[in-house]
């Protein structure tokens, strides 16, 4: 129990130091902000000096950290100067549809990538493992925004099978009720089944997108690990007492090649928020990830500042979601 | 050899398939062993001992290819069995224990599921049935303290206490075979001990037919009936122990026994046997493979046709020069 308490405890510093750095590199980007946001030919000199003064850039840099950490503490991440709200708003309005796509596009690719990898690793060089193989080695040598327009190209403009991919419903559509900000849950709580098709066909090709991105690395690690442990002697003890394949397959070796493969999930999920921003910009998905290369682009610091915490905050809380789940799966690492 | 053994292995040739050629990993294999007997197979490494006892077990790897021989366990052909009967057959008719303990247990799941897995297949029982055959398994093999230790995994249990679960569940549904592959290797001498006189006083109380594969000759001096000595794929002796011992009668057992600390009288007459084990990649193995390493060769050993024969009463040997 202590051990958990210590796990969730150290993560402590570490946010520290992702405050600090989040902090420090907005502050190291070329480009000076008050110079882009006064862009205008008419401003003099003056008028740049008092758009600095007004965004507080001309106060030191521990100055200009204590504030933004005082900010914190009330939960406001400041304003954005292009758009002018704040942007813990902005963010709680876009992080559904990003979480959404993130987590359709993980299950999806947990659903296809650990039976793939086992059923490839139960039969080396059948057609199985040789469909496993080139699905790892696509999923790695084909950037996500090539794919992305990949399957726009088939799936919308030669097939037409596909809706527009522009956000995350028809335009024309009015969305359920917000509940959980995932419209494949908010659609069917609120029994509107049309919403919900609309926003399953929306999702789908951009999911597919991300899928396809997370499917190589866990595909080729569950085959690996699962071809690792069927050759180990357990298993040959397991068959020397005669017992049933289906038991010796999914008791005994499924549940020991899950074990380095949950670490891998944990790893995926993160790559995949960083997949995200250009997933999101191809499908003109309204999430976090476009906001924040929007605001790259215009060197508002306040948005990318909580878009950097927010994706290490998510980073964090999937690592110690897979170190203590699989402290629930293997009894070696004393969790329990 | 005994008029109604359990287990008999007869003539039994097999080669691999490698990538650099063939090997004749064994040729011309017989032995048996009656029930309540503890026969110990001994060899170098190399000689043919594990893949014997992995070919009695169906256990084979896929470049084996047995060309002859008849294995027969309580009169059933062994190689003739399908996978699914095999699969009947392995922990209810005939059991295998392996060496190194810790590993050749689950280390994610209970000792006491492990046992109760394999119960549970052979014999149709409910879950409290189950437990209490566990239970019995454990005390069995004279594990103290069965109702705790049930719920442990492999890795908070010593090795020795990791070999009795593994005895354990491979005498859960009470073979009439047990095969031990090298059962004390990696254990300390005292847990060796306690894991030999385990599988004797088993053998003995259940007239369990036992082969103990080892390559230390004063393990299987001390436990064994009988001795089967292997050299190079050969069976090239096999006498009750007693008798081996006092008067081997093949050169090679009588260099492996002079080659022993504990069975020479001083370490000067402490013998290395010369050269090593053929090449068994040659497809011009002499009929007898020790004839190289040989002190007593003559020209009658390259004759083809050497066969093990009876040279005294139990006692069969292969050489055509006997001691």
């Amino acid at each position: 129990m202590s051990r958990i308490v210590w796990r969730i405890l150290s993560t402590v510093p570490t946010l520290a130091g992702v405050l600090i750095a989040t902090f420090l590199i907005t502050r190291v980007l070329p480009g000076d902000p008050a110079v882009f946001f006064a862009s205008n030919p008419a401003m003099s000199p003056e008028d740049i000096e008092r758009v600095r003064a007004a965004l507080g850039l001309d106060k030191s840099l521990i100055d200009q950290f204590w504030i933004y950490l005082g900010a914190l503490r009330h939960g406001d991440l400041g304003l954005s100067i292009s758009t002018g709200q704040p942007v813990a708003t902005e963010m709680l309005t876009r992080l559904p549809a990003s979480a959404e796509l993130t987590v359709f596009a993980f299950l999806l690719a947990i659903a296809v990538s650990i039976p793939l990898g086992v059923a490839a690793a139960l039969k080396p060089d059948s057609w199985v493992d040789q469909l496993c193989r080139i699905i790892a080695t696509m999923g790695v040598s084909v950037p996500t925004f090539v794919t992305g327009l990949l399957l726009i190209y088939l799936f919308y403009y030669i097939l037409g099978v596909a809706p527009e991919p522009t956000g995350r419903l028809d335009p024309f559509m009015f969305k359920p009720p917000t509940v959980t900000g995932f419209l494949l849950i908010d659609g069917p709580l609120a029994g509107d089944w049309a919403t919900t098709w609309a926003a399953f066909k929306q999702i789908l090709l951009p999911g597919l997108t991300m899928a396809i991105f997370a499917l190589a690395p866990l595909a080729r690690m569950t085959r690996a690990s699962m071809l690792n442990v069927l050759s180990s002697e357990f298993i040959r003890t397991a068959r020397a007492n005669g017992l049933s394949r289906r038991k010796i397959v999914m008791t005994y070796a499924f549940r020991n090649a899950m074990l380095p493969v949950v670490t891998s999930l944990g790893m995926t999920f993160s790559y995949m928020l960083g997949a995200n921003v250009l997933v999101e910009k191809v499908f003109a998905w309204p999430g976090i990830g476009a906001y924040a290369m929007n605001s790259l682009i215009s060197l508002d610091y306040a948005p990318l500042q909580a878009f950097m915490l927010i994706m290490a905050g998510i980073f964090l809380a999937v690592n110690l979601v897979t170190d203590l789940l699989a402290g629930l799966v293997d009894p070696r690492a004393g969790l329990n | 050899m005994s008029a109604n053994p359990l287990l008999s292995v007869r003539d039994l040739t097999l080669d691999f398939r490698s990538r650099h050629g063939t090997v004749h990993v064994l040729e011309n294999v017989s032995f048996d062993i009656a029930p309540g007997e503890i026969v110990g197979i001994v060899g170098e490494s190399g000689s043919g001992k594990s893949v014997t006892a992995f070919a009695i077990m169906g256990f084979l790897d896929k470049a084996a290819r047995v060309l002859s021989g008849d294995i027969r366990v309580q009169g059933r052909d062994v190689m003739a069995m399908s996978t699914r009967e095999r699969d009947l057959w392995r922990g209810k008719e005939a059991s295998i224990i392996f060496q190194t303990p810790r590993t050749a247990l689950n280390p994610i799941r209970t000792v006491g599921q492990q046992i109760g897995d394999v119960i549970a297949r052979h014999t149709p029982a409910s879950p409290t049935e189950v437990q209490e055959k566990v239970l019995q398994a454990m005390r069995q093999v004279r594990i103290p303290d069965p109702e705790r230790r049930m719920g442990a995994y492999p890795f908070e249990l010593s090795g020795g206490l990791c070999q009795r679960i593994g005895i354990a569940a491979a005498l859960a549904c009470h073979p009439h075979l047990l095969i031990a592959d090298e059962p004390t290797t990696g254990l300390d001498v005292t847990t060796q001990a306690e894991i030999m006189e385990l599988i004797r006083d088993t053998a003995r109380a259940k007239d369990l037919a036992t082969l103990l594969i080892t390559h230390d000759l004063a393990l299987a001096s001390e436990y064994c009936d009988r001795i089967v000595v292997m050299h190079a794929g050969h069976v090239v002796e096999t006498a009750p122990v007693a008798e081996l011992f006092a008067r081997p009668r093949h050169p090679y057992t009588a260099g492996l026994l002079g080659s022993v600390p504990s069975l020479v009288d001083s370490i000067q007459d402490l013998r290395a046997i010369p050269g090593s084990l053929p090449d068994l990649r040659r497809a011009d193995l002499p009929p007898c493979r020790f004839a190289d390493r040989c002190p007593r060769h003559h020209a009658d050993c390259d004759i083809p046709g050497l066969r093990l024969e009876g040279i005294a009463p139990n006692h069969l040997v292969a050489c055509r020069v006997p001691l």
